[in-house]
């Protein structure tokens, strides 16, 4: 069978001998598709907007916000150091953030280091056009990834919360068995858990719908074709904020991501990401 | 021999150079032209789809109280070294006049009080840099479209281009938009902000303000308006400044 879904292909996969050792089809192609495109798609917007932050490493919100304006967020550098200032919190950050020194130890002035950003050297208009490049295909290959979830019920049947899964005990319980690293096994783990679905629900209808909204709130063109948008936000400069919280969100994720990718066995879990073939963890005996 | 020590640290080592491989195949697909041309193609893209959803709606206005307290100057806040420019600003704009020439039928030289007596339209607005930060200001001046229909643009005029008295590096100045942009109700040619005359470091004594584009398509210190055929052939032939000088789109909508 094709693209059924996760319980169908457990049935299937309980065979005679030694099901440990079954392999089942995990990942629909759609989903991973949509998983690599986005790796490449994310990975070039998260650098490339991290350069554009480079050249006005502040943030402010409100409707306008300039540097006679009170930022929130600032990355810069005095006195030969770098900082980051969040409110009335600041912290040295020099060698990362704010300033850091090129091969030969002279100073570079720069909010985000080189090795973060697209491109490695200050380039405010290339790093647009990368920018404004990628947004297409994040946007499109979201809403037809959506879409097509819809359509084939990777939503309703693999994405959707349950009331019982809402229920505080069993989200403790999820918490108790992740903070224990006890992953679950045998036919269970087919199934997204419910920290795995709060996670992926909050990326694919949180933070990439929000990370694109406040993007093309930014855009005085969108602001005169849809003025809502920055309504909706509080004014530009707080879209821009948000636009910049909403990709801290997304590098989140992917730390979490990255760690319970590595916990729950490398190989098996990018295997069954790249080729949709999955073998089964063996029940736990106790 | 392979440790989990070993395997993590060959993992970590492999992560680095490959990351490291990663950002070098950047900074290459950058510099390749055909890679350009297609970063580029996405300026097209843009437009078309702006203007699709956007037509010719309004970009926001605000009010008096939503005025940045202290509105940034950027870009040049002087055209100081240009001569014909010190002259006027030494005998206070008074023998300054606007050119309005190109393709149109009626050449004209507009001085400040001939632009103050067209009707004024005044205009709270955003102002967007392209690097990412904002301002607010009022704006107060004459409407573009009426002063080319005024000239009277020929057939083949496309585009509207803003020679400025400013000079950034060595080249001066200049910026260009379409008839679309130049007719839209929003676009004028500011003789005053926040209720004073055009102060120098903002553009004295006219720029342009062209709502739905990036700061800077808003050129300052304008001394001609030229209506062309064709953006080729003037300075970098790619329609101004930014764009010859650094690749900036000329569609500044986003």
């Amino acid at each position: 069978m094709r693209d059924g879904d996760f319980m169908d292909q457990a049935n299937q996969a309980e065979g005679p001998n030694n099901p440990a050792r079954t392999m089942v089809r995990r990942h629909r192609l759609s989903t991973r598709l949509w998983h690599w495109l986005n790796v490449v798609a994310v990975s070039i917007m998260l650098m490339s907007g991290l350069m554009i932050f480079n050249a006005h490493p502040r943030l402010y919100w409100g409707r306008f916000g300039a540097n006679p304006d009170q930022p929130w967020l600032e990355i810069g550098n005095a006195g030969g150091q770098g900082f980051l200032r969040i409110g009335s919190f600041s912290a040295e950050t020099t060698g990362f953030l704010g300033l850091t020194h090129a091969a030969d130890g002279s100073p570079v002035a720069t909010a985000f280091p080189g090795w973060l950003t697209i491109p490695s050297t200050y380039s405010l208009a290339d790093a647009r056009l990368w920018h404004l490049l990628f947004a297409w295909v994040l946007a499109f290959a979201l809403l037809g990834y959506l879409i097509w979830s819809l359509v084939n019920g990777h939503i309703r049947r693999d994405l959707h919360i349950t009331r019982a899964e809402w229920s505080p005990r069993h989200l403790w319980h999820d918490i108790k068995e992740h903070a224990r690293l006890r992953f679950p096994t045998g036919l269970a783990a087919l199934r997204y858990n419910v920290l795995q679905k709060i996670a992926y629900c909050g990326v694919l209808f949180v933070l990439l719908p929000l990370v694109i909204a406040t993007g093309l709130t930014m855009s005085p063109a969108m602001d005169a074709a849809l003025p809502f948008l920055a309504d909706a936000f509080g004014g530009r400069q707080s879209a821009r904020s948000i636009h910049f919280l909403a990709a801290a969100g997304l590098v989140g994720f992917f730390f979490v991501h990255i760690a319970m990718v590595l916990l729950a066995g490398p190989f098996n879990e990018v295997r069954s990401m790249i080729t949709g073939q999955y073998r089964l963890p063996a029940e736990r005996t106790r | 021999m392979t440790g989990p020590i070993d395997r993590r640290r060959l993992l970590g080592a492999a992560a680095l150079g490959g990351g490291s491989l990663i950002l070098a195949g950047c900074d290459r697909l950058n510099g390749s032209a055909g890679f350009r041309s297609l970063l580029q193609e996405v300026e097209g893209w843009n437009m078309a789809s702006q203007r699709l959803i956007g037509g010719q709606r309004l970009a926001p206005e605000f009010s008096i109280a939503d005025l940045s307290p202290d509105f940034r100057a950027n870009g040049s806040r002087s055209a100081a070294g240009n001569a014909v420019w010190e002259g006027h600003v030494a005998a206070g704009f008074a023998n300054w006049a606007l050119r309005v020439d190109g393709l149109v039928r009626r050449p004209l030289d507009l001085s400040i009080p001939a632009l103050a007596a067209l009707p004024q339209q005044t205009q709270i607005t955003r102002h967007d840099c392209v690097e990412g930060w904002s301002a607010i200001g009022q704006w107060t001046g004459p409407r573009l479209g009426p002063i080319l229909r005024a000239a009277g643009l020929l057939p083949q005029a496309r585009f509207i281009v803003f020679h400025c008295a400013d000079t950034l590096g060595s080249m001066p100045y200049y910026e260009s938009i379409d008839l679309l942009d130049a007719f839209h109700p929003q676009t004028i040619l500011a003789l005053r902000m926040n209720g004073q005359p055009l102060p120098v470091r903002h553009g004295a004594p006219l720029r342009l303000r062209v709502e739905r584009q990036l700061g800077y398509k808003q050129a300052k210190y304008i001394m001609r308006v030229e209506a062309r055929a064709s953006l080729a052939g003037l300075y970098g032939n790619k329609g101004g400044y930014w764009e010859d000088h650094s690749d900036y789109p000329w569609y500044a909508g986003i």
